[in-house]
């Protein structure tokens, strides 16, 4: 499948690489440093390095080192308590060049300039967003992710505000701005008008989600494309992924956006001036703040630049979906209570309380082991593919990666068998009520995790109960049950994964072949792996040890003997 | 996004000053035309100016300020009679792109920070002495909150006879709650708004990035540098200034306390410190005021009698006076004890009636 799936090949290519006796791509620091000090920053240099789980594909490194090189800008005036960042991540295939060249020629510009009340840190960073994650890890003297880093040398107080620039060529027809940040956080949204506002001032064409802004409220056209930008956000922030480097600053307080300069087919261009002037308009408001951003929100979903719609609507959608699992659960109580109620009706004055009790021991008993199970199965899902990877690769001819995504599936696709094996455990007759009894806990259990996961990203658990509530209601042994079955696979976390990557792409225009959307789908699982590892996004932990047990525990309600 | 001009929502009180002008012993007997010289009363003029805002982004307080002050300078009052208070620096502030300067009109016109100027309170030293009667009010512009000094202290300035006549002037968000509260007598209030209105900005600089005055006294400025001491223009003109096209907020004024008909008051009693010169030929001969001399030299003769004991003037009763918001008492959640009391009432009433009555819901 890579480059990189023949190890003969393999091979060779390390041996050619070794022979040229030079890295691939390096950030030239020393230039760099040279730069910086005759603008009159003071630079400092910083090295990280950090062993991979297992080879990325897209980015074909493993052990990664590099050097994080940033130049402060002190404040002519001001006591050093406060600082500002801009940051350029540059990386082998980031598409970065232009950048670098704008943030030294704006270093150049304020270090001209008497008003600055904060200290401007200008940063960049090697192998972009691990870079970030090394300079913020040692910045702030903590160790989250296990990178080595080394520490800092030059610090400029507590960071207050971050921009993030990524530009690939000399013109851009359009800014377009990414808020999603890691595990669905976002910045104030103060800091979104800011940029919106000297979008507005310069006069420069400013996209959100890569989409124009709508012009046209009235009609049904803006309102349209406003709930395709808001999907789109809302798919971003369900993936948990740092959408650029300011993902990584969220998590430190620091309120953080990534502008990315696009050179569409578009006649208007608009140079690195105005760029420039627009970047210098952010950092003088942000410099003139005395306070870290918060009047605004903090949860919010975009359907434009200049609308948004706040926490306090959107919160109950979620809330009622919850309900439904809630009343599903309260009628299964009911019913379960009813019929306990008959039979002690029925026999005898001294037999009731007898035979009450062992009933619920026995339904309680075969709950046991399709929980237990179930969870192990999530732990393996969890544990097994990083650990056994190199067992995997010699014995198939696949990549790490592949070795590490194939585990994957392969663990799922077992756990669909589970129901006939769980059986054979339950050596008790179980009652027919068994399932109920299962099926109530099934329900109490996802909704407390769907509580939770919508509490910190709303997005994401929007998403999977909106497609595994209806599918978790319903589920029950009597029926057709290939429908059931179909209706339960389809809405498996990993079927939403898919199905949401389709849906991305269909709503950016870009639409997938089956081909190319199970190539993306199993890309899309290794990211998702490497990403936990390296950054610390939930999203996979989360459906592995949470969300796939409790969905297998529907799938053995299904199929309940 | 941004309205289309800039709301003073998030000020602290403005510029407040307090005119307060000290009486003299008028009446001498003398011909008209010396009568007519010492005629106004106000022979001993003082400015008490204050600017109450803290931070960057009330540059425009600030400037406000120090534009009064400018004007009452050259109106004749000075520097040991201005007290001068102003919360923060903003001529060194670090934002500041063109250090000790304080600029009130843009492009730079008019530095108002200029060489002589004498801040009495700056800054930090300016917190409240008495905290427990008056706060600076600090956050949103909130309606009648208490100012630097309370209404009750100016009663006391009045009955401690400390001014003659008090002019206020106060340029905020709701400046009318300010002067609504007063009671005691010989005061005239102007306010930049009524309650409920805000009080708006002038113009942004963009070379500062701030704005740099507030409407009302922008053309209250303007107004006062058409006076000079001869002047004869009346408060009443001065109650003219800025009408609601020009100020968006409605400025309001209250005489009712004022003993004198506002268009005979000039100006210049309350702005300047007229020293009045008129030359004359002519001799004047003052009578000598027998009253104060007796009353003096009977004050030594009865020294040896009891002097009755000093007390307080008799005192407006306050309370009735001020309306009083009956203080709310915090509420605090009951105490465990309350609650574990429930919580047995409830698990014997259960028990009592038996759970199976309650089977559809446990």
């Amino acid at each position: 499948m890579g480059l990189l799936s023949d190890p003969v090949r393999r091979r060779a290519l390390a041996r050619l690489v070794l022979r040229l006796n030079a890295p691939l791509w390096a950030l030239p620091v020393a230039w760099l440093e040279r730069t910086m000090r005759s603008i009159g920053l003071e630079v400092y240099t910083q090295s990280f390095s950090r062993k991979l789980p297992f080879p990325d594909e897209t980015h074909e490194r493993y052990m990664v080192s590099g050097t994080n090189v940033y130049g402060i800008l002190r404040a002519p005036r001001a006591a050093s308590t406060e600082s500002l960042v801009l940051t350029v991540p540059c990386g082998p295939d980031s598409a970065n060049s232009q950048a670098v060249g704008l943030l030294l020629a704006l270093a150049a510009h304020f270090r001209g300039q008497i008003y600055w009340a904060k200290d401007i840190i200008f940063l960049l960073t090697e192998h972009d967003l691990l870079g970030t994650e090394a300079w913020l890890e040692a910045y702030h003297d903590v160790n989250v992710t296990g990178m080595q880093s080394s520490s800092l040398q030059g610090r400029a107080g507590a960071i207050q505000a971050a921009v993030a620039l990524e530009l690939s060529s000399d013109v851009v027809t359009s800014l377009d701005v990414t808020v999603e940040g890691l595990n669905g956080q976002l910045p104030n949204l103060d800091l979104l008008n800011l940029f919106q506002t000297f979008c507005q001032k310069g006069g420069l064409l400013c996209t959100l989600q890569g989409k124009l802004q709508p012009q046209d409220w009235t009609s049904l056209d803006g309102p349209l494309q406003g709930l395709q930008t808001l999907l789109l956000m809302v798919l971003r922030q369900a993936s948990g992924r740092p959408h650029g480097p300011h993902g990584l600053f969220l998590r430190y307080g620091v309120e953080a956006l990534t502008l990315r300069g696009i050179n569409s087919f578009r006649q208007y261009k608009y140079d690195l001036v105005a760029v420039g002037k627009a970047l210098e308009g952010m950092f003088r408001k942000l410099n003139h703040l005395l306070e870290r951003l918060h009047q605004s929100f903090f949860f919010y979903l975009l359907p434009a630049l200049s609308r948004f719609v706040s926490i306090g609507l959107y919160m109950p959608a979620a809330g009622f979906l919850l309900l439904v699992l809630g009343l599903k659960a309260l009628e299964l109580w009911m019913q379960l209570h009813e019929a306990g109620v008959g039979p002690e009706e029925g026999g005898g004055s001294p037999g009731p309380s007898a035979s009450l009790l062992p009933a619920q021991g026995v339904g309680l008993a075969s709950l046991v082991a399709p929980l237990l199970i179930s969870q192990a199965v999530g732990l393996a899902l969890y544990i097994l593919p990083v650990l056994g990877q190199h067992v995997a690769t010699q014995h198939f001819p696949v990549s790490e990666s592949e070795a590490v995504v194939l585990t994957l599936l392969a663990i799922y696709a077992a756990g669909l068998a589970l129901p006939h094996n769980t059986h054979r455990m339950v050596t008790i007759q179980a009652l027919d009520r068994g399932w109920m009894t299962l099926k109530l806990v099934a329900l109490i259990y996802l909704a407390l995790q769907l509580g939770c996961i919508t509490l910190t990203n709303f997005s994401l658990g929007f998403l999977l109960a909106a497609t595994m509530v209806p599918a978790a209601v319903l589920t029950k042994p009597q029926g057709p049950r290939p429908l059931y079955a179909a209706l339960l696979v389809l809405t498996s976390p990993a079927a939403v994964l898919l199905g949401s990557l389709f849906l991305w792409r269909e709503l950016q225009e870009v639409p997938l072949s089956l081909a190319e959307g199970w190539q993306l789908f199993l890309s899309a699982l290794a990211q998702g792996v490497l990403e936990h590892h390296i950054y610390g996004a939930l999203l996979f932990p989360l459906l592995s040890l949470g969300l796939y047990p409790c969905w297998l525990l529907f799938w053995n309600v299904l199929f309940w003997k | 996004m941004a309205a289309a001009y800039f709301l003073n929502r998030s000020a602290t009180a403005l510029a407040a000053f307090l005119l307060l002008s000290f009486g003299s012993s008028a009446a001498s007997q003398i011909e008209d035309q010396a009568e007519q010289f010492f005629r106004s009363g106000h022979t001993n003029n003082w400015a008490v100016l204050v600017c109450t805002s803290r931070f960057w982004f009330n540059y425009r307080h600030v400037a406000n300020t120090l534009s009064v002050y400018r004007s009452v300078k050259r109106l004749g009052i000075p520097d040991s009679h201005i007290v001068l208070m102003l919360a923060d620096d903003m001529a060194c502030n670090p934002r500041n792109p063109k250090p000790a300067t304080v600029f009130s009109h843009k492009n730079m016109e008019l530095n108002v920070y200029g060489d002589d100027v004498e801040v009495d309170y700056r800054s930090y030293e300016f917190t409240s002495p008495r905290r427990s009667d008056h706060r600076i009010p600090s956050g949103d512009c909130s309606s009648s909150f208490s100012p630097l000094l309370n209404v009750s202290c100016l009663f006391c300035f009045h009955s401690m006879t400390l001014y003659n006549e008090l002019l206020f002037i106060i340029d905020t968000c709701q400046g009318a709650s300010m002067y609504e509260r007063f009671y005691s007598p010989n005061i005239m209030a102007l306010a930049s708004s009524q309650v409920g209105e805000d009080s708006l900005s002038h113009q942004p600089d963009p070379a500062i990035g701030v704005h740099l005055m507030d409407r009302y006294t922008f053309y209250v400025l303007e107004f006062l540098e058409e006076i000079n001491p001869a002047s004869q223009t009346n408060m009443n003109d001065l109650f003219q200034v800025c009408p609601k096209s020009l100020c968006v907020s409605t400025p309001g004024h209250r005489t009712d306390l004022f003993k004198r008909d506002p268009k005979n008051v000039l100006i210049t009693d309350f702005f300047g410190s007229v020293r009045k010169v008129e030359i004359t030929t002519e001799t004047v001969s003052l009578q000598q005021d027998s009253e104060t001399t007796d009353g003096s030299y009977k004050e030594d003769q009865t020294e040896e009698e009891l002097i009755e004991p000093l007390k307080y003037a008799e005192q407006l009763p306050v309370a009735q006076i001020i309306h009083q918001k009956p203080k709310l008492k915090d509420w605090h959640p009951p105490g465990g004890f309350i609650l574990g009391l429930w919580a047995l009432i409830l698990m014997v009433f259960f028990k009592t009636y038996g759970i199976k009555h309650m089977k559809f819901i446990f």
